[in-house]
Protein backbone atom coordinates (compact mmCIF):
# COMPACT_ATOMS: atom_id res chain seq x y z
CA UNK A 1 0.00 0.00 0.00
CA UNK A 2 1.44 3.39 -0.93
CA UNK A 3 0.76 6.35 1.30
CA UNK A 4 -1.89 8.54 -0.28
CA UNK A 5 0.13 11.62 0.71
CA UNK A 6 3.32 10.40 -0.94
CA UNK A 7 4.31 12.13 -4.17
CA UNK A 8 5.75 9.87 -6.86
CA UNK A 9 8.04 11.12 -9.58
CA UNK A 10 9.59 9.36 -12.53
CA UNK A 11 13.06 8.09 -11.76
CA UNK A 12 15.72 10.15 -13.52
CA UNK A 13 17.03 6.94 -15.04
CA UNK A 14 13.90 6.80 -17.18
CA UNK A 15 12.43 9.08 -19.78
CA UNK A 16 8.69 9.09 -20.21
CA UNK A 17 7.34 10.17 -23.56
CA UNK A 18 4.65 9.73 -26.17
CA UNK A 19 5.80 7.58 -29.09
CA UNK A 20 3.90 8.37 -32.29
CA UNK A 21 5.05 5.14 -33.96
CA UNK A 22 3.65 3.08 -31.08
CA UNK A 23 0.65 5.28 -30.41
CA UNK A 24 1.50 4.83 -26.77
CA UNK A 25 3.40 6.31 -23.88
CA UNK A 26 6.69 4.59 -23.26
CA UNK A 27 9.42 4.60 -20.68
CA UNK A 28 12.85 4.78 -22.21
CA UNK A 29 15.88 3.81 -20.20
CA UNK A 30 19.44 2.81 -20.93
CA UNK A 31 19.13 0.36 -23.79
CA UNK A 32 15.48 -0.44 -23.35
CA UNK A 33 11.88 0.62 -23.64
CA UNK A 34 8.65 -0.29 -21.93
CA UNK A 35 5.48 0.34 -23.84
CA UNK A 36 2.65 1.36 -21.56
CA UNK A 37 -1.05 0.95 -22.01
CA UNK A 38 -3.31 3.95 -21.67
CA UNK A 39 -3.93 3.68 -17.93
CA UNK A 40 -0.29 3.22 -17.07
CA UNK A 41 0.53 6.19 -19.30
CA UNK A 42 -2.14 8.35 -17.66
CA UNK A 43 -0.86 7.52 -14.18
CA UNK A 44 2.80 8.11 -14.99
CA UNK A 45 1.97 11.37 -16.73
CA UNK A 46 0.83 12.63 -13.34
CA UNK A 47 3.89 11.40 -11.42
CA UNK A 48 5.63 14.78 -11.32
CA UNK A 49 6.96 14.73 -7.77
CA UNK A 50 4.52 17.37 -6.56
CA UNK A 51 1.19 15.61 -6.99
CA UNK A 52 0.23 13.19 -4.22
CA UNK A 53 -1.18 9.73 -4.84
CA UNK A 54 -4.57 10.91 -3.56
CA UNK A 55 -4.52 13.84 -5.97
CA UNK A 56 -3.51 11.58 -8.86
CA UNK A 57 -6.45 9.30 -8.10
CA UNK A 58 -8.87 12.22 -7.86
CA UNK A 59 -7.55 13.71 -11.07
CA UNK A 60 -7.88 10.43 -12.97
CA UNK A 61 -11.38 9.84 -11.61
CA UNK A 62 -12.51 13.20 -12.84
CA UNK A 63 -10.65 13.00 -16.18
CA UNK A 64 -12.10 9.58 -16.98
CA UNK A 65 -15.38 10.05 -15.22
CA UNK A 66 -14.71 6.97 -13.12
CA UNK A 67 -14.68 6.07 -9.46
CA UNK A 68 -12.79 3.73 -7.15
CA UNK A 69 -9.53 3.93 -9.05
CA UNK A 70 -7.44 4.06 -5.87
CA UNK A 71 -6.76 0.31 -5.76
CA UNK A 72 -5.68 0.15 -9.43
CA UNK A 73 -3.43 3.16 -9.09
CA UNK A 74 -1.97 1.77 -5.91
CA UNK A 75 -1.24 -1.61 -7.45
CA UNK A 76 0.40 0.03 -10.45
CA UNK A 77 2.55 2.33 -8.31
CA UNK A 78 3.76 -0.58 -6.20
CA UNK A 79 4.76 -2.40 -9.36
CA UNK A 80 6.35 0.75 -10.81
CA UNK A 81 8.30 1.23 -7.60
CA UNK A 82 9.53 -2.36 -7.67
CA UNK A 83 10.69 -1.76 -11.26
CA UNK A 84 12.48 1.40 -10.14
CA UNK A 85 10.43 3.51 -12.56
CA UNK A 86 9.44 5.96 -9.85
CA UNK A 87 10.93 7.48 -6.76
CA UNK A 88 9.13 9.31 -3.96
CA UNK A 89 9.46 12.93 -2.97
CA UNK A 90 9.72 13.70 0.72
CA UNK A 91 6.34 14.54 2.15
CA UNK B 1 -10.16 3.35 -17.75
CA UNK B 2 -8.81 -0.15 -18.28
CA UNK B 3 -6.61 -1.90 -15.73
CA UNK B 4 -3.08 -0.46 -15.82
CA UNK B 5 -1.12 -3.26 -17.39
CA UNK B 6 1.79 -3.39 -19.79
CA UNK B 7 1.32 -4.14 -23.43
CA UNK B 8 3.86 -6.67 -24.63
CA UNK B 9 6.39 -4.88 -26.78
CA UNK B 10 5.80 -5.03 -30.49
CA UNK B 11 8.76 -6.37 -32.44
CA UNK B 12 10.08 -3.55 -34.59
CA UNK B 13 13.14 -1.47 -35.28
CA UNK B 14 13.55 -0.24 -31.76
CA UNK B 15 17.29 0.22 -31.85
CA UNK B 16 19.71 2.06 -34.06
CA UNK B 17 23.32 1.36 -33.22
CA UNK B 18 25.81 3.62 -34.95
CA UNK B 19 29.26 2.12 -34.95
CA UNK B 20 30.83 5.37 -36.00
CA UNK B 21 34.43 4.21 -36.22
CA UNK B 22 36.58 1.12 -35.94
CA UNK B 23 39.45 3.25 -34.69
CA UNK B 24 40.22 2.68 -31.03
CA UNK B 25 43.00 3.69 -28.68
CA UNK B 26 42.61 0.37 -26.86
CA UNK B 27 43.49 -3.11 -28.01
CA UNK B 28 41.13 -5.45 -26.23
CA UNK B 29 41.70 -9.06 -27.08
CA UNK B 30 38.00 -9.74 -26.47
CA UNK B 31 36.80 -7.12 -28.95
CA UNK B 32 33.90 -8.32 -31.10
CA UNK B 33 34.89 -6.11 -34.04
CA UNK B 34 35.92 -7.95 -37.18
CA UNK B 35 39.57 -8.98 -37.17
CA UNK B 36 39.98 -7.45 -40.64
CA UNK B 37 38.52 -4.08 -39.61
CA UNK B 38 41.33 -2.27 -41.42
CA UNK B 39 39.80 -3.37 -44.71
CA UNK B 40 36.58 -1.46 -44.13
CA UNK B 41 35.88 1.45 -46.47
CA UNK B 42 36.03 5.13 -45.52
CA UNK B 43 33.89 6.28 -42.59
CA UNK B 44 30.47 7.79 -43.19
CA UNK B 45 30.24 11.56 -43.18
CA UNK B 46 28.28 13.53 -40.60
CA UNK B 47 25.52 14.10 -43.16
CA UNK B 48 25.30 10.38 -43.95
CA UNK B 49 24.81 9.66 -40.26
CA UNK B 50 22.21 12.40 -39.87
CA UNK B 51 20.23 10.89 -42.71
CA UNK B 52 20.39 7.41 -41.16
CA UNK B 53 19.26 8.81 -37.80
CA UNK B 54 16.26 10.60 -39.32
CA UNK B 55 15.18 7.61 -41.38
CA UNK B 56 15.44 5.19 -38.47
CA UNK B 57 13.42 7.51 -36.23
CA UNK B 58 10.72 7.73 -38.88
CA UNK B 59 10.47 3.95 -38.74
CA UNK B 60 9.85 4.16 -35.01
CA UNK B 61 13.30 3.47 -33.60
CA UNK B 62 13.53 4.93 -30.08
CA UNK B 63 16.97 3.92 -28.88
CA UNK B 64 20.06 5.40 -30.45
CA UNK B 65 23.46 4.04 -29.49
CA UNK B 66 26.83 5.37 -30.53
CA UNK B 67 29.70 2.96 -30.25
CA UNK B 68 32.71 1.79 -32.22
CA UNK B 69 35.75 1.34 -31.84
CA UNK B 70 35.97 4.38 -29.65
CA UNK B 71 33.29 6.85 -30.78
CA UNK B 72 34.99 9.80 -29.08
CA UNK B 73 37.65 9.63 -31.78
CA UNK B 74 35.11 11.29 -34.07
CA UNK B 75 34.53 14.94 -33.41
CA UNK B 76 30.94 15.02 -34.69
CA UNK B 77 29.15 12.79 -32.21
CA UNK B 78 27.79 15.86 -30.42
CA UNK B 79 26.02 16.75 -33.68
CA UNK B 80 24.61 13.24 -34.06
CA UNK B 81 23.41 13.15 -30.46
CA UNK B 82 21.74 16.56 -30.78
CA UNK B 83 19.82 15.50 -33.87
CA UNK B 84 18.82 12.12 -32.43
CA UNK B 85 17.69 13.65 -29.14
CA UNK B 86 15.73 16.37 -30.83
CA UNK B 87 13.88 13.71 -32.84
CA UNK B 88 12.89 11.91 -29.64
CA UNK B 89 15.51 9.17 -29.47
CA UNK B 90 16.88 8.03 -26.15
CA UNK B 91 20.58 8.55 -26.75
CA UNK B 92 23.28 6.21 -25.45
CA UNK B 93 27.02 6.64 -25.70
CA UNK B 94 29.06 3.49 -25.32
CA UNK B 95 32.63 4.45 -24.59
CA UNK B 96 35.82 3.38 -22.91
CA UNK B 97 35.97 6.90 -21.51
CA UNK B 98 39.31 7.52 -23.19
CA UNK B 99 39.07 11.00 -24.66
CA UNK B 100 36.11 12.17 -22.61
CA UNK B 101 37.13 15.64 -21.45
CA UNK B 102 35.09 18.08 -19.37
CA UNK B 103 34.52 20.16 -22.48
CA UNK B 104 33.22 17.28 -24.57
CA UNK B 105 31.05 16.02 -21.77
CA UNK B 106 29.51 19.49 -21.42
CA UNK B 107 28.89 19.59 -25.18
CA UNK B 108 27.30 16.13 -25.15
CA UNK B 109 25.16 17.08 -22.20
CA UNK B 110 24.04 20.24 -23.99
CA UNK B 111 23.24 18.13 -27.05
CA UNK B 112 20.88 16.12 -24.83
CA UNK B 113 22.80 12.88 -24.35
CA UNK B 114 20.71 10.66 -22.07
CA UNK B 115 23.07 7.95 -21.04
CA UNK B 116 26.70 6.94 -20.92
CA UNK B 117 27.89 3.38 -20.63
CA UNK B 118 31.47 3.17 -19.51
CA UNK B 119 33.26 0.01 -20.38
CA UNK B 120 35.99 -1.39 -18.23
CA UNK B 121 38.81 -2.64 -20.37
CA UNK B 122 41.61 -4.77 -19.34
CA UNK B 123 43.49 -7.39 -21.27
CA UNK B 124 45.11 -4.49 -23.04
CA UNK B 125 48.66 -4.88 -24.12
CA UNK B 126 49.72 -2.40 -21.47
CA UNK B 127 48.20 -4.37 -18.67
CA UNK B 128 46.57 -7.74 -18.64
CA UNK B 129 44.84 -7.14 -15.47
CA UNK B 130 42.37 -4.52 -14.46
CA UNK B 131 43.45 -4.80 -10.87
CA UNK B 132 47.06 -3.91 -11.48
CA UNK B 133 46.21 -1.48 -14.23
CA UNK B 134 45.87 1.53 -11.95
CA UNK B 135 46.19 3.91 -14.87
CA UNK B 136 43.01 2.63 -16.45
CA UNK B 137 41.27 2.50 -13.15
CA UNK B 138 42.20 6.06 -12.29
CA UNK B 139 40.90 7.16 -15.64
CA UNK B 140 37.59 5.34 -15.08
CA UNK B 141 37.30 6.87 -11.65
CA UNK B 142 37.88 10.32 -13.07
CA UNK B 143 35.47 9.85 -15.95
CA UNK B 144 32.82 8.32 -13.68
CA UNK B 145 33.10 11.23 -11.26
CA UNK B 146 32.81 13.66 -14.15
CA UNK B 147 29.73 12.02 -15.64
CA UNK B 148 28.13 11.72 -12.22
CA UNK B 149 28.72 15.42 -11.58
CA UNK B 150 27.02 16.07 -14.91
CA UNK B 151 23.95 14.22 -13.61
CA UNK B 152 24.40 10.91 -15.41
CA UNK B 153 23.81 7.62 -13.70
CA UNK B 154 26.95 5.54 -13.73
CA UNK B 155 26.55 2.46 -15.85
CA UNK B 156 29.53 0.20 -16.19
CA UNK B 157 30.08 -2.70 -18.46
CA UNK B 158 32.84 -5.16 -17.79
CA UNK B 159 33.69 -8.05 -20.06
CA UNK B 160 34.65 -11.15 -18.09
CA UNK B 161 37.13 -13.72 -19.24
CA UNK B 162 39.60 -16.26 -17.98
CA UNK B 163 42.19 -13.80 -16.71
CA UNK B 164 39.97 -11.30 -14.93
CA UNK B 165 37.04 -13.39 -13.75
CA UNK B 166 38.84 -14.46 -10.58
CA UNK B 167 39.01 -10.79 -9.57
CA UNK B 168 35.30 -10.27 -9.84
CA UNK B 169 34.95 -9.50 -6.16
CA UNK B 170 37.41 -6.63 -6.55
CA UNK B 171 35.80 -5.50 -9.81
CA UNK B 172 32.40 -5.22 -8.14
CA UNK B 173 33.95 -3.48 -5.17
CA UNK B 174 35.49 -0.93 -7.51
CA UNK B 175 32.15 -0.38 -9.19
CA UNK B 176 30.67 0.31 -5.75
CA UNK B 177 33.49 2.73 -4.93
CA UNK B 178 32.88 4.55 -8.18
CA UNK B 179 29.22 4.80 -7.22
CA UNK B 180 27.81 2.82 -10.14
CA UNK B 181 24.06 2.37 -10.40
CA UNK B 182 24.28 -0.46 -12.93
CA UNK B 183 27.01 -2.98 -13.49
CA UNK B 184 26.80 -5.26 -16.45
CA UNK B 185 29.06 -8.28 -16.22
CA UNK B 186 29.21 -9.66 -19.70
CA UNK B 187 30.96 -12.93 -20.23
CA UNK B 188 32.94 -12.78 -23.43
CA UNK B 189 30.95 -13.59 -26.53
CA UNK B 190 33.26 -15.22 -29.00
CA UNK B 191 33.04 -13.05 -32.08
CA UNK B 192 35.76 -11.29 -34.07
CA UNK B 193 38.90 -10.90 -32.00
CA UNK B 194 37.36 -12.77 -29.10
CA UNK B 195 36.84 -15.82 -31.31
CA UNK B 196 40.44 -15.63 -32.39
CA UNK B 197 41.43 -15.59 -28.71
CA UNK B 198 38.78 -17.99 -27.53
CA UNK B 199 41.09 -20.52 -26.00
CA UNK B 200 42.87 -17.89 -23.92
CA UNK B 201 39.67 -16.14 -22.85
CA UNK B 202 37.41 -19.03 -21.93
CA UNK B 203 37.06 -19.50 -18.17
CA UNK B 204 36.81 -22.89 -16.51
CA UNK B 205 33.53 -24.16 -15.15
CA UNK B 206 34.80 -23.65 -11.60
CA UNK B 207 35.76 -20.04 -12.34
CA UNK B 208 32.30 -19.35 -13.69
CA UNK B 209 30.51 -20.99 -10.78
CA UNK B 210 32.58 -18.92 -8.37
CA UNK B 211 31.84 -15.73 -10.34
CA UNK B 212 28.12 -16.38 -10.15
CA UNK B 213 28.36 -17.00 -6.42
CA UNK B 214 30.32 -13.78 -5.92
CA UNK B 215 27.76 -11.84 -7.96
CA UNK B 216 24.93 -13.29 -5.92
CA UNK B 217 26.60 -12.33 -2.63
CA UNK B 218 27.02 -8.73 -3.82
CA UNK B 219 23.44 -8.62 -5.07
CA UNK B 220 22.19 -9.57 -1.64
CA UNK B 221 24.34 -6.90 -0.05
CA UNK B 222 23.62 -4.08 -2.47
CA UNK B 223 19.92 -4.53 -3.14
CA UNK B 224 18.58 -1.68 -5.25
CA UNK B 225 21.57 0.65 -4.82
CA UNK B 226 23.47 -1.06 -7.60
CA UNK B 227 21.91 -3.47 -10.05
CA UNK B 228 24.16 -6.21 -11.34
CA UNK B 229 23.38 -7.91 -14.57
CA UNK B 230 25.30 -11.13 -15.15
CA UNK B 231 25.20 -12.19 -18.78
CA UNK B 232 25.77 -15.92 -18.90
CA UNK B 233 28.16 -17.23 -21.52
CA UNK B 234 26.52 -19.12 -24.38
CA UNK B 235 28.97 -21.97 -24.38
CA UNK B 236 28.51 -22.89 -20.76
CA UNK B 237 24.81 -22.12 -20.46
CA UNK B 238 24.09 -24.45 -23.40
CA UNK B 239 21.15 -22.22 -24.15
CA UNK B 240 21.07 -20.68 -27.59
CA UNK B 241 20.11 -17.01 -27.52
CA UNK B 242 17.93 -15.29 -30.01
CA UNK B 243 20.20 -13.24 -32.29
CA UNK B 244 19.79 -9.65 -31.05
CA UNK B 245 16.26 -10.50 -29.95
CA UNK B 246 15.47 -11.84 -33.37
CA UNK B 247 17.10 -11.14 -36.72
CA UNK B 248 15.45 -8.05 -38.19
CA UNK B 249 13.04 -7.67 -35.28
CA UNK B 250 14.38 -4.90 -33.03
CA UNK B 251 17.95 -4.12 -33.89
CA UNK B 252 19.63 -2.20 -36.67
CA UNK B 253 23.35 -1.66 -36.65
CA UNK B 254 25.31 0.48 -39.09
CA UNK B 255 29.04 -0.03 -39.57
CA UNK B 256 31.56 2.83 -39.79
CA UNK B 257 31.62 2.44 -43.57
CA UNK B 258 27.85 2.42 -43.95
CA UNK B 259 26.69 -1.18 -44.08
CA UNK B 260 23.37 -1.93 -42.40
CA UNK B 261 23.37 -5.09 -40.31
CA UNK B 262 20.73 -6.89 -38.21
CA UNK B 263 23.43 -7.56 -35.62
CA UNK B 264 26.74 -5.86 -35.00
CA UNK B 265 28.75 -8.96 -35.86
CA UNK B 266 26.84 -10.12 -38.95
CA UNK B 267 29.41 -8.60 -41.27
CA UNK B 268 31.44 -11.79 -41.11
CA UNK B 269 28.69 -13.88 -42.72
CA UNK B 270 29.56 -14.97 -46.25
CA UNK B 271 27.33 -14.91 -49.31
CA UNK B 272 25.14 -12.07 -48.07
CA UNK B 273 24.87 -8.65 -49.55
CA UNK B 274 25.01 -5.93 -46.93
CA UNK B 275 22.95 -2.92 -47.93
CA UNK B 276 24.80 0.39 -47.97
CA UNK B 277 22.94 3.22 -46.23
CA UNK B 278 24.16 5.65 -48.87
CA UNK B 279 22.44 3.66 -51.59
CA UNK B 280 19.25 2.54 -49.88
CA UNK B 281 16.94 4.10 -47.34
CA UNK B 282 16.42 2.47 -43.97
CA UNK B 283 12.79 1.67 -44.73
CA UNK B 284 13.81 -0.50 -47.68
CA UNK B 285 16.72 -1.99 -45.79
CA UNK B 286 14.57 -2.95 -42.83
CA UNK B 287 11.52 -4.25 -44.64
CA UNK B 288 12.65 -5.33 -48.09
CA UNK B 289 16.35 -6.09 -48.21
CA UNK B 290 17.26 -9.74 -48.69
CA UNK B 291 19.72 -9.44 -45.80
CA UNK B 292 17.14 -8.44 -43.18
CA UNK B 293 14.74 -11.09 -44.42
CA UNK B 294 17.32 -13.85 -44.68
CA UNK B 295 16.99 -15.12 -41.09
CA UNK B 296 13.81 -13.34 -40.05
CA UNK B 297 11.23 -15.40 -38.19
CA UNK B 298 11.53 -19.18 -38.08
CA UNK B 299 10.57 -20.43 -41.55
CA UNK B 300 14.22 -20.74 -42.64
CA UNK B 301 15.25 -22.86 -39.63
CA UNK B 302 16.91 -26.23 -40.19
CA UNK B 303 15.09 -29.45 -39.40
CA UNK B 304 16.67 -29.80 -35.93
CA UNK B 305 14.96 -26.59 -34.88
CA UNK B 306 11.74 -26.92 -36.90
CA UNK B 307 10.67 -29.86 -34.77
CA UNK B 308 11.63 -28.17 -31.49
CA UNK B 309 9.37 -26.34 -29.02
CA UNK B 310 11.99 -23.72 -28.34
CA UNK B 311 12.17 -22.33 -31.85
CA UNK B 312 9.91 -19.33 -31.20
CA UNK B 313 12.00 -18.37 -28.19
CA UNK B 314 15.49 -18.66 -29.62
CA UNK B 315 15.10 -18.77 -33.43
CA UNK B 316 17.85 -21.37 -33.50
CA UNK B 317 20.41 -19.12 -31.77
CA UNK B 318 23.20 -16.95 -33.10
CA UNK B 319 23.90 -16.96 -36.85
CA UNK B 320 27.47 -15.79 -36.50
CA UNK B 321 28.24 -18.46 -33.95
CA UNK B 322 26.72 -21.10 -36.21
CA UNK B 323 28.84 -19.89 -39.10
CA UNK B 324 32.11 -19.51 -37.21
CA UNK B 325 31.84 -22.98 -35.75
CA UNK B 326 30.25 -24.99 -38.54
CA UNK B 327 30.82 -22.95 -41.70
CA UNK B 328 27.05 -22.77 -42.26
CA UNK B 329 25.27 -19.59 -41.17
CA UNK B 330 21.92 -21.38 -41.45
CA UNK B 331 22.79 -24.19 -39.04
CA UNK B 332 21.41 -24.70 -35.55
CA UNK B 333 23.62 -22.76 -33.13
CA UNK B 334 26.11 -25.39 -31.88
CA UNK B 335 25.72 -24.23 -28.27
CA UNK B 336 22.37 -26.03 -28.35
CA UNK B 337 22.74 -29.60 -27.05
CA UNK B 338 20.43 -30.75 -29.86
CA UNK B 339 22.74 -29.38 -32.55
CA UNK B 340 24.49 -32.07 -34.58
CA UNK B 341 27.63 -29.96 -34.09
CA UNK B 342 27.38 -29.62 -30.33
CA UNK B 343 30.53 -31.72 -29.87
CA UNK B 344 32.47 -28.62 -31.00
CA UNK B 345 31.28 -26.79 -27.90
CA UNK B 346 32.08 -29.68 -25.59
CA UNK B 347 35.57 -29.82 -27.10
CA UNK B 348 36.10 -26.09 -26.51
CA UNK B 349 34.88 -26.42 -22.92
CA UNK B 350 37.09 -29.45 -22.30
CA UNK B 351 40.03 -27.48 -23.64
CA UNK B 352 39.34 -24.74 -21.11
CA UNK B 353 39.62 -27.30 -18.31
CA UNK B 354 43.02 -28.60 -19.43
CA UNK B 355 45.78 -26.72 -17.65
CA UNK B 356 48.76 -25.30 -19.47
CA UNK B 357 47.21 -25.04 -22.91
CA UNK B 358 46.54 -21.32 -22.92
CA UNK B 359 48.01 -19.44 -25.87
CA UNK B 360 49.14 -15.81 -25.64
CA UNK B 361 46.47 -13.24 -26.47
CA UNK B 362 46.39 -11.59 -29.87
CA UNK B 363 45.57 -7.93 -29.32
CA UNK B 364 43.24 -5.96 -31.52
CA UNK B 365 45.36 -3.53 -33.45
CA UNK B 366 45.75 -2.55 -37.09
CA UNK B 367 49.07 -4.36 -37.46
CA UNK B 368 47.68 -7.68 -36.28
CA UNK B 369 44.60 -7.10 -38.42
CA UNK B 370 46.65 -6.76 -41.58
CA UNK B 371 48.89 -9.66 -40.64
CA UNK B 372 45.97 -11.98 -39.96
CA UNK B 373 43.83 -10.90 -42.92
CA UNK B 374 40.71 -12.77 -41.81
CA UNK B 375 37.28 -11.91 -40.45
CA UNK B 376 37.48 -13.84 -37.16
S1 LIG C 1 36.36 -3.84 -27.18
FE1 LIG C 1 38.22 -2.67 -26.72
S2 LIG C 1 39.36 -2.63 -28.64
FE2 LIG C 1 37.25 -3.25 -29.16
S3 LIG C 1 36.25 -1.33 -29.67
FE3 LIG C 1 35.87 -1.70 -27.50
S4 LIG C 1 37.49 -0.60 -26.42
FE4 LIG C 1 38.14 -0.78 -28.56
S1 LIG D 1 17.03 -27.25 -31.53
FE1 LIG D 1 16.98 -25.18 -32.37
S2 LIG D 1 15.05 -24.32 -31.60
FE2 LIG D 1 15.50 -26.12 -30.34
S3 LIG D 1 16.59 -25.33 -28.56
FE3 LIG D 1 18.13 -25.94 -30.07
S4 LIG D 1 18.55 -24.07 -31.24
FE4 LIG D 1 16.63 -23.72 -30.13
Amino acid sequence: MTSSLARPRINRLFRFQWEPAQQAHVLLYPEGMVKLNQSAGEILKRCDGSTSVAEIVADLESAFNASNLAADVDAFLIMADAQNWITWSET
Amino acid sequence: MNAPLLIPQRPGPLWLLAEVTYRCPLHCAFCYNPVDFTQAGPELSTDDWLKVIRQARELGAAQFGISGGEPLLRDDIEILVAEARQLGFYTNLITSGVGLTEARLAALKAAGLDHIQLSFQDATREANDLITNTRTFDLKRKVAAMTKAAGYPTVINCVLHRSNIDHLDRIIEMAVEIGAEYLELANTQYHGWAFLNRQSLMPTEAQLAEAEAVTERWRQRLGKTMRILFVTPDYQSKKPKKCMNGWGEVFLSVTPDGLALPCHTARMLPGLEFPDVREHDIDWIWHESPLFNRFRGTAWLPETCQSCDEKDNDHGGCRCQAFMLTGDAGATDPVCPKSPDHALIDAALAEAERPGTVKPLVFRDPKNAVKLGRAF
